[in-house]
């Protein structure tokens, strides 16, 4: 089944990139943001077909891999 | 002295820093990081370059492949492991030094000479060295050295900062932080100082005709204190 995992950067880490874009989108006229944070999203297809055991493989390649928890946070959603 | 230098894909200081080592008297082998076994030696060096593209965060791919576990337990019963740049990346991807490397502050890739100052000489890296401030070469994308307030306050008190980026007085201000890091943190070690992570390139400073030698003074240095 497919999960789907979303990484972001914690509150008090810095994103320039988000900054930037943030920036650009006032530039073209988009003046109603308040901040923009960029993060990553990551669609995993697992042989697993349980959701809940589907769901801790996925949590443990965030832990492992796909995020640095010093700096992210991860979130988990199922989609299939 | 033995070394090791591992190549990863996309690694590009793995021969400076072979070159660098020999100049000073080292014995380096090579090593491929698809190897499982690291050769006897008394210095492990992770070069800078580009492993695996940077994709996912610069260094993670790297951290996981299979020399490096036995790198990590060479660190872990108190060998030198020395991480530059690229290295320092896979380092703190590792969880062998403590932290992370942003990307740069002003979202520019920095390559220029920069002066570092030693703090802390009490360790196997720059015991007996003669002088405190350092011209190195940095050239990162992602070298700005971030941790938690309360990682930052383990730093410190357990002296585990290594360099810092000065003025060629050994100012260590705000404005002569290159890249946004954390209290001007260029290098970094783990508890016991086995591990040294540094952003600069002590390799690309060891021929005065070139560049300049205060890479040469620290190869020396590291290769007489490690005797």
């Amino acid at each position: 089944m497919k999960i789907s995992a979303i990484i972001t950067l914690k509150r008090d880490v810095l994103d320039p990139q988000g900054k930037v874009i943030h920036q650009t989108l006032d530039g073209m006229g988009f003046k109603d943001v308040n901040e923009v944070r960029q993060g990553k999203y990551f669609e995993i297809d697992v042989k697993e077909n349980d959701p809940i055991k589907a769901k801790t493989i996925v949590e443990d390649m965030c832990k492992k891999l796909l995020a640095n928890l010093v700096i992210e946070n991860y979130k988990i959603i199922e989609t299939q | 002295m033995k070394s090791s230098v591992i190549t990863f894909p996309g690694s590009n200081c793995d021969r400076d820093m072979d070159v660098a080592l020999k100049k000073f008297g080292f014995k380096n082998k090579m090593v491929w990081h698809d190897e499982n076994e690291l050769p006897k030696c008394d210095l492990v060096v992770l070069p800078g370059g580009f492993s695996y593209g940077d994709y996912l965060r610069c260094g993670s791919m790297a951290s996981k492949s299979k020399i490096m576990k036995s790198v990590i337990d060479f660190a872990n019963s108190g060998g030198l492991v020395m991480g530059i740049c690229n290295g320092f990346q896979i380092l703190v991807e590792t969880g062998l030094v403590p932290g992370v490397l942003l990307r740069n502050k002003y979202l520019e890739f920095i390559c220029k000479n920069v002066f570092v100052k030693i703090d802390n000489k009490d360790n196997p890296y720059f015991k007996n060295l003669d002088k405190e401030v350092f011209e190195f070469h940095i050239a990162h994308n992602e070298g700005n050295y971030f941790c938690t307030s309360d990682q930052l306050k383990e730093i410190e008190d357990n002296q585990q900062v290594a360099i810092y980026y000065s003025n060629e007085d050994g100012k260590t201000e705000e404005q002569f932080n290159p890249n946004g890091s954390t209290k001007n943190i260029a290098g970094i070690f783990n508890k016991k100082k086995n591990v040294l992570g540094m952003m600069p390139h002590p390799e690309r400073m060891i021929d005065k005709s070139l560049s300049g030698e205060d890479g040469s003074v620290f190869f020396k240095n590291l290769i007489s204190s490690i005797k």
